[in-house]
Order: structure tokens, then C-alpha cells, then sequence
């Protein structure tokens, strides 16, 4: 799951601090050089190294995948797929999004708190169980289609659940999360006053929502649409299931992969990959301006919510409310539901007719439904470890020396692997540690237990290292030099400073790296192997056999470990 | 007895930008020295120089003879009150105030004894437990002192220490930290933009302007005996007027000659340019008939309780601050304004080129911030 990073932990300040350089006696450049190294090693090697073998070197150079590539139709369709499906998923997800932030920001009807939350809950499920979750319902055997089929008496299932349509139904479900959570800390941010000078001079609340609300908020629609846009170019549980044949850049990589035609999928990779990166220094250009775009000297108090007086409205956004929850909801419920169907029972019925535990009672009983569990928890926790001790290590030297190239290099490594695509990145790995050339730094790791929780560990030091830079960068660098002047060394200004008031961040950070281990699946596809085989992919696998059950029980783990990393995040996140 | 605390030479850069210039500083044992200076004029680098937050490009710091220029900030066993006094938000007052007795093992009951003693100073007995975020900020003022305080430092640097409080509390809580300073006899340098804050704590105050050392004077001194235009004009409220020297020391104003005192660099050389510079109290109306006083107009009239101010336009074009009697005059009076009988003398300053170009600029006097 891809999810923004944490910002900064609540660390409790003052009044206003005014942030100066920290020029503490900082680690020896030596540790920055070192730790720079790693990362580049984990994080740009395998990319670099998957450009080369693209390019045929260092052996053999040729342009000839490249050609393919060019020469290909069905290449340039999907770039194509991969560009229109995440405008579309951008403009869609925008669609539903900001009006809800609006509802629940600025207005105010009986059950607004908790359906605010409610509404935040897609960005909490794992790509592949929410994927799941729309097949059990909205598949062609799924509820709501047998329903609709039973209710008129069809013979055949009212739709089909595939192609661009499906994709783009699933993407607009899981993101616009992002437009809502984004554009509601855009409103919560703005001041009243402004709203009261429009007032005062006579403009209409129409034209001041265009001339001053929504401009304020072009750093969060921009914020959003860009995450949204990464999101979906790097989507792949949806349009792997639902595409069919139709392809995005992600499936066709692993198609390729499949196909033994590595130097294309390489080729492929770096294109995805260029695209990716070309976004995410867009989205860098996005949040340096949004620092001055926002700039309106103090900060104010956000406008009160405008109850809603008239009944008729208090009570329209009322139900509405309701059943955009049910809506919401419905996907988690029917994951729970059919946990509960046991193997092959349900075949024609509208509703499951036997309803029992056994499927719950394999998980524990049989060793080979267990095993992916205990893979995936062993993997998730070694990754998760890993990710902090690195990113913190990482952060705190880019913060400490925050203006050097070092610091601006470690920041970019930590940031890269959010931009890269999960599959460009399972490709790229498979080729730097397919074969062995330690003076190189290139080692066999493919069919060993450790290539997957290297993989995670790379895809989630974002999560670890930003949380912990942004937290690293909301404690107000006077109480470390306090700390100093009390007698501390760096050690115990670490300990005992630093790292109490980082826990926040740090355990957000940690908690959704956990989970996106716990429930990767686009790494995982290309990388396992059968001894190390994660969840996700058993649930695939179950769904091969016509075991919904089971799926849904693997989907039911991954949703709960979700919702409270979530609310762990959440948590952290509370001012 | 040599100073205790010395600074010599100090230079400071940040990038291109030269925040302080060749600081020489002596502080005696015991004394409090307030570091004055507008915004940006290198007294909190100064600071934070001593403090070892920061490393001179240039210079050396001495402490009771010993060169500390090279420790880092956790070897000099100095402490510091910062401006948001960066209390630990994490650890409750008991905590924070032990925080600096960590390194000296001492056992439970002595740490508990001496966060006592520290907590008794600031006369904040019994908050041990209290969190950081639930007592007044008058009240973390003196949290951050006692915790400052408890590892007995050498030296006792405090950062705009009350800046962060309503002026209403922050009189009373300047007491009580200059009560708890002396009862401590502790070596303190005070950074401060704030003259009267300067006055009342400092036993010397060091004014900085432009990251250069002006003047460093006992307050009355200071005040009475300015060394530069700059302390002049910075330390209590002066008008400027242009004149000439005089062979028997005064300064030629149009038509009058009023004395003063002239600034070190001043000479003795008639017909050099010279600034006057003089205090609101030293300038009084006269009467019509006084032939050394000078005419203008009442523009602004501003009581302030137990003194009235008036600004009055010279007909030179001047304006010059006077104070009087609260029923001396009134707004678009013509008056006469010449110096008062037995008042301060003015002072004599070389004219600065900016002195001749206020010449065209009837915004009058520059007025301290």
C-alpha cells in the first residue's frame, strides 16, 4: 500500500520556534559517506544495474530491447493504458474526494465525526484484499451481481467485473482518499478571517470559494493529484486481476518477465521507472512551493462548520452520509462474511447457504495454510527493523548536516524508492541479485529466503526514513543544544531526547511499513518463491482453487492489522 | 582578579555574512553582563559562541584561564536558559531539572535533594511532578533557570529570557530571576534587546550593532556618556541635531551655540561637522525672549503618566524631542526649546554621512525601536 508518509510527530512547542541550523558537533562524515553508500547500493544499484542489462552492457551493448520496445504496438498501448488510467484515476478519485472533504470540513449533521473516519477507511486496505474484496462483491458470483441477477431473473450475470472500467472503479475507491484527507487538512488550515474579508467586501460565497478558497488549497489538490497519479501508475493488483487483456506498463512487465523476454521487461522497467521519477521531482517542485503559496503570514482560526439548518438538508446529508458508509463499508464486511463460507459450498445461491469456522480452523491446524502467515509476519517484522534503524540513521544525518550534498543525497535516497513502482523495483532487484560478482556488490539472493525482506526493506525505508526526517525536523533543534549544555554526549542527547520525541513518527513509520510488508504483493509476485511465499500470494493461489473462503480469511488478517496500524498511525498523527 | 570570563577576538561568518567582528569581552566573577543590540546585530551569536552551539572562525573564549574555544557545548559545564527556555516536553519538571545531574553520579536521595535545592531557588517548591505542558510560562521561565542552575555551572547564559512573556508578568518575573542570580553569585551574560531589561539585570551592558562592539558601560555610563552615535540613539530616547564645532567647545546650531560633551573621536578642531545629540529631559521651553533657544512648532504632544513628551518642528526643519510638564504646551503651539538648566549634557558626535542626508529627510530624529 502506498500511503504518504507520516509528517511530524506532536511534539508539544511553546510558541513559535524559530528553527535554527543545528551545528552540534554532528557524526563524522565518515557514518554520512557510509550510510550514503548503502543506500545507494540498495536503492539506486539495483535501478542502475537494470538500465546497463537493458542496454545489453556491460557485455554486449545493443539498442535491440530498446528497439523492440519501440518497434512494439502493444508496448506503446500500455504507456498509453499506464498515462490515461491515472489521469482518469486523478480526475475521478478528485471527483469524489474533494466534495467530501467539503461536506465533513465545513459543515455539520448528526454522525459527521464518525463517518469522517469512516470515509479515510480505503486508504487502510491493502491493494490486493481491496481488489479481493470488489471481486467477492462486484464480480460476475459476487453479491451484488447474483442479487441483481436474482432480483430480475437473468441469465446470465448483469456485468462483467474487467477491463479499464473495473480498474478505474477500484483505483477511485482506494484513492481518493488521498483528495479527501488532504483537501480536509487544506481546509481545516485556512483561516476564517478570509472568508469574513470576502464577506466584507461584498463577495458572493460562490465566487469566493473560486477566488479564495480553492486557490488556497492548490498545494493539497496538487499534493493529492500527484500521489494519486504515482499511486495508479504504480497500481498493479487491479489491473492484474480486473485488466485481463488489457495491459498497464506494471502488468506488462511481469508478462514480459513470464514471457522470458528479460531485456524487454528491463526496458520496460526503465521506462516506468523514468516516468515515476519525472513525478515524483514534479511532486517535490509541488511541496517546495507550497511552503510560499501558503504564506499568509498568521496563522488563523479555521471557519466554523456551517450546521446545516433546513431539515430537509440536515437530513439529505444525513442518509447520504449513511450510505456512502454502507458503501464504504460493504467491501469489508463481505471479506468477513465469506471468511466464514466453508471450500465449495456456494455455488448458485444469492447467499452463501453453510456458514461455519473451518476455514478459520484450517488457518491454525494446517501447517501449509500457516506457513504464508508465519512468512509474512517473520519477513514484515526482519524489513520493518531494518527500515527504521536505516532511515532513522539516515534522517538524522540529512538533519543534522542539512545543508551539505550528503544530506541532500540521503534525502533523495530515501524518498526514491516511495517514486519507484513496486514492480520496477522487483525487477530491478531480480537482476542485481540474480548473479554472483561480489567485487561488483552483486550477489545470488533470487531463491534465497532474504531477497523478499530486502525488498521490503527498500520499498519501505520511505515510510521510516520521511517520517522520521519530518519528525526529526518538528523538534525544536534548542532542546538538543539544552541537552548539550546540560552535559549530554550525542549519545545520551540521542537516547534520551531525540528518540522519546521522535517515537511518534517513528512508530507511524514503522506500524505502516509493517503492514505494507505484511500485505505486499506486487514485489512479491516477481520475487518469491515457494518456501518464502507471502500471504498474498497464497491468497491468489486459494482464489486459483476456487477457495474463497480461505482468500478471504488470509484478507480478513491483512484488513485487521491494517485498520489498528492505521489507528497507530492515526494516532501519531493527532495534534 | 582577572576577569573570569574571557572573549577575545571573536569572528563569526555565516556564508558571506560577517555577524560579529574582532568581539573582545571580559567578564568578571559574579558579574551579570547584558548583551544589547537590536535584531541582528550578533549579541544571540555571541552567545551562542560562548555556549559552544557554534565555533568562532577566529578568536578564543577563556574560563577561569582555561581555553574552552575548542570544547564542545557538553564539556564546558556552562548553562543556558534558551528564549522558548526548550523545556523537555517529554519529561515532567523533576526530570528535566535532573536531566544535567546525570553525569555526576550521584545517588537517588542527593539528585532528589538538589533538584529540591534548584526547584527552592526559583521558588517553585513541590513541582517535581508537574508536566512541562501544565504550568504557566512564567513558571517554565523559572523551570528552565532552576534546571540551568542545578549542576552548579560555571557560567550562566540566558537568552532573551523573559522575551516570551506578557510584559505585565514579565517585570515581576525579572525580579525574581535577578533575586535568584545573586543569591546564586553565579557568572552571567544576558542576551537582551530590551534597554530597561539590559539596565535592571546587567551589572555592565555590552551594546552590539552590526556585529561590532560599540560600548560596554555600567548603565549609567551608558546612558549619561553614549561612546557611539549608535548607543545614543539605541539606549533611551535622543533627537540629532547638525552642527558646527566651536573653538570653545559647543556647537554652533544656526544662530545659537548650545555646549556638550563631546565623544571621544569628536577633537578639538573648530568648524568640524558635529551631530548633537541630547535627551528629552535635557531640552526644556524657554521664553520668548531667550536668545539661545530655538523656535518651532508643537506637532505631537504624548503623555505617558509621569512624563509628557513633545515633539516639536524646528524651524531648521529638525525635529527634537522635549520633556515637560504635562500642561506646557499644546499640539500647534509655537514654542521655544533651548537647553534645560542643570539638565544631562548633550553629546557631540562627528557627523556620520547618514547625519547629512537626514538633512533632506523630515521624518526627524531617528527613533529607537
Amino acid at each position: 500500500m502506498r500511503s504518504p508518509a507520516p509528517s511530524a510527530p506532536a511534539v508539544r512547542e511553546t510558541s513559535t520556534v524559530t528553527i535554527r541550523p543545528a551545528r552540534l558537533a554532528g557524526p563524522a562524515p565518515y557514518a554520512a559517506a557510509l550510510v550514503c553508500l548503502l543506500l545507494a547500493w540498495l536503492v539506486c544499484y539495483p535501478l542502475l544495474m537494470t538500465l546497463l542489462e537493458a542496454l545489453g552492457g556491460p557485455n554486449a551493448w545493443t539498442l535491440g530491447h530498446l528497439g523492440d520496445f519501440i518497434h512494439r504496438q502493444d508496448e506503446w498501448m500500455a504507456l498509453w493504458r499506464s498515462l490515461w488510467i491515472s489521469v482518469a484515476s486523478v480526475v475521478l478519485a478528485g471527483a469524489i474526494g474533494v466534495p467530501l472533504a467539503f461536506l465533513f470540513e465545513r459543515t455539520d449533521f448528526p454522525g459527521r465525526r464518525f463517518l469522517g473516519a469512516v470515509a479515510a477507511l480505503p486508504v487502510a486496505l491493502p491493494p490486493l484484499v481491496g481488489v479481493i474484496a470488489f471481486l467477492f462483491l462486484y464480480g460476475e458470483s459476487g453479491f451484488a451481481s447474483r442479487a441483481v441477477q436474482g432480483l430480475f431473473h437473468l441469465q446470465d450475470p448483469p456485468w462483467h467485473l474487467a477491463g479499464p472500467g473495473a480498474v478505474l472503479l477500484v483505483h477511485a475507491y482506494s484513492m481518493y482518499v488521498y483528495f479527501y484527507l488532504f483537501v480536509r487538512a487544506g481546509l481545516a488550515r485556512q483561516d476564517a478571517a478570509l472568508l469574513e474579508a470576502a464577506a466584507s467586501l461584498g463577495v458572493s460565497r460562490l465566487r469566493t470559494l473560486f477566488t479564495v478558497t480553492l486557490p488556497l488549497l492548490r498545494p493539497a489538490l496538487g499534493a493529492a493529484a500527484l500521489l494519486t497519479f504515482m499511486t495508479s501508475l504504480a497500481s498493479f493488483s487491479a489491473p492484474y486481476l480486473f485488466g485481463g487483456g488489457f495491459r498497464v506498463m506494471t502488468t506488462q512487465i511481469v508478462a514480459s518477465k513470464l514471457n522470458g523476454e528479460l531485456g524487454l521487461a528491463q526496458v520496460e522497467t526503465v521506462m516506468l521507472a523514468v516516468l515515476a521519477i519525472l513525478a515524483l521531482a514534479a511532486m517535490r517542485r509541488v511541496e517546495g512551493s507550497a511552503g510560499a503559496g501558503g504564506a499568509t503570514g498568521v496563522r488563523g482560526i479555521a471557519p466554523a462548520r456551517r450546521r446545516l439548518a433546513s431539515p430537509l438538508a440536515r437530513g439529505t446529508a444525513f442518509v447520504l452520509g449513511w450510505v456512502m458508509a454502507a458503501i464504504l463499508l460493504l467491501p469489508h464486511a463481505v471479506l468477513a462474511l465469506i471468511s466464514f463460507v466453508p471450500p465449495f459450498t456456494w455455488t448458485t445461491e444469492t447467499i452463501p447457504p453453510v456458514l461455519d469456522g473451518r476455514n478459520w480452523t484450517a488457518l491454525v491446524t494446517k501447517p501449509e495454510h500457516l506457513r504464508p502467515v508465519v512468512n509474512s509476519l517473520w519477513m514484515a517484522v526482519a524489513a520493518t527493523v531494518l527500515a527504521v534503524v536505516l532511515g532513522l540513521a539516515a534522517a538524522r544525518l540529512a538533519a543534522v548536516r542539512r545543508r551539505g550534498v550528503l544530506a541532500g543525497a540521503l534525502e533523495w535516497l530515501i524518498a526514491l524508492p516511495w517514486a519507484v513502482p513496486g514492480t520496477v523495483f522487483a525487477l530491478a532487484l531480480a537482476t542485481a541479485f540474480g548473479v554472483s560478482q561480489p567485487w561488483l556488490g552483486r550477489f545470488v539472493l533470487i531463491g534465497t529466503p532474504w531477497i523478499l525482506p530486502l525488498a521490503y526493506l527498500v520499498r519501505n525505508l520511505p515510510l521510516t526514513g520521511r517520517g522520521a526526517l519530518a519528525g526529526l525536523r518538528g523538534i525544536d533543534p534548542a532542546l538538543e543544544e539544552a541537552a548539550a549544555s546540560l552535559g549530554a554526549d550525542r549519545w545520551r542527547r540521542l537516547g534520551r531526547i531525540v528518540l522519546p520525541l521522535l517515537r511518534p513518527a517513528l512508530a507511524a513509520g514503522a506500524g505502516l511499513a509493517f503492514i505494507t510488508a505484511l500485505g505486499d504483493f506486487v514485489t512479491s509476485i516477481v520475487l518469491y518463491t515457494y518456501d518464502t511465499r507471502p500471504i498474498s500470494i497464497e491468497i491468489l493461489s486459494s482464489l486459483r482453487l476456487q477457495d474463497l473462503g480461505m482468500a478471504a480469511v488470509y484478507g480478513v488478517l491483512l484488513m485487521t492489522a491494517s485498520t489498528a496500524a492505521f489507528l497507530l498511525w492515526g494516532r501519531g498523527e493527532a495534534r | 582578579m582577572p576577569p573570569f570570563l574571557i572573549l577575545e577576538g571573536l569572528d563569526k561568518s555565516f556564508g558571506s555574512q560577517a555577524v560579529l567582528r574582532n568581539l573582545s569581552l571580559e567578564v568578571n566573577a559574579g558579574e551579570v553582563l547584558a548583551l544589547l543590540g537590536p535584531s541582528g546585530s550578533g549579541k544571540t551569536t555571541a552567545l551562542r559562541l560562548i555556549a559552544g552551539f557554534e565555533a568562532p572562525d577566529r578568536g578564543k573564549i577563556l574560563v577561569g584561564g582555561e581555553d574552552v574555544t575548542a570544547l564542545p557545548p557538553e564539556k564546558r559545564h556552562f548553562g543556558m536558559v534558551f528564549q522558548h527556555y526548550a523545556l523537555f516536553p517529554h519529561l515532567n519538571v523533576r526530570e528535566n531539572v535532573a536531566f544535567g545531574l546525570a553525569g555526576r553520579k550521584l545517588g537517588k536521595d542527593e539528585t532528589a535533594r538538589k533538584v529540591a535545592d534548584a526547584l527552592a531557588l526559583v521558588e517553585l517548591p513541590g513541582f517535581e511532578a508537574r508536566r512541562v505542558g501544565e504550568i504557566s510560562g512564567g513558571q517554565q521561565q523559572r523551570i528552565a533557570l532552576a534546571r540551568a542552575l542545578a549542576p552548579e555551572p560555571r557560567v550562566l547564559l540566558l537568552d532573551e529570557p523573559l522575551s516570551n512573556l506578557d510584559p505585565t508578568l514579565r517585570e515581576r518575573t525579572r525580579r525574581e530571576l535577578l533575586r535568584a542570580v545573586r543569591r546564586v553569585g553565579i557568572t552571567t551574560v544576558l542576551v537582551t534587546h530590551e534597554q530597561e531589561e539590559a539596565f535592571h539585570l546587567g551589572n555592565r551592558v555590552a551594546v552590539l550593532h552590526g556585529g561590532v562592539l560599540h560600548q560596554v558601560a555600567a548603565p549609567e555610563e551608558l546612558y549619561e556618556r553614549p561612546a557611539t552615535r549608535f548607543v545614543a540613539g539605541f539606549v533611551g530616547r535622543a533627537s540629532g541635531l547638525p552642527g558646527i564645532l566651536t573653538a570653545d567647545g559647543g556647537v554652533r546650531i544656526g544662530d545659537v551655540i548650545w555646549p556638550g560633551l563631546p565623544a571621544p573621536d569628536v577633537g578639538t578642531v573648530p568648524g568640524t561637522p558635529v551631530e548633537l545629540v541630547v535627551r528629552p529631559e535635557s531640552l526644556a521651553f524657554s521664553s520668548e525672549g531667550d536668545r539661545n533657544a530655538l523656535a518651532g512648532r508643537v506637532v505631537e504632544r504624548r503623555y505617558a503618566g509621569s512624563a509628557t513628551f513633545y515633539a516639536v518642528e524646528l524651524a531648521m526643519g529638525r525635529e527634537v524631542e522635549v520633556l515637560a510638564s504635562a500642561g506646557a504646551a499644546a499640539e500647534g503651539d509655537t514654542v521655544r526649546v533651548a537647553p534645560a538648566p542643570g539638565g544631562l549634557p548633550a553629546r557631540i558626535f562627528r557627523a556620520a554621512p547618514e547625519v547629512l542626508q537626514l538633512e533632506d529627510n523630515p521624518a526627524g530624529p531617528p527613533h529607537v525601536p
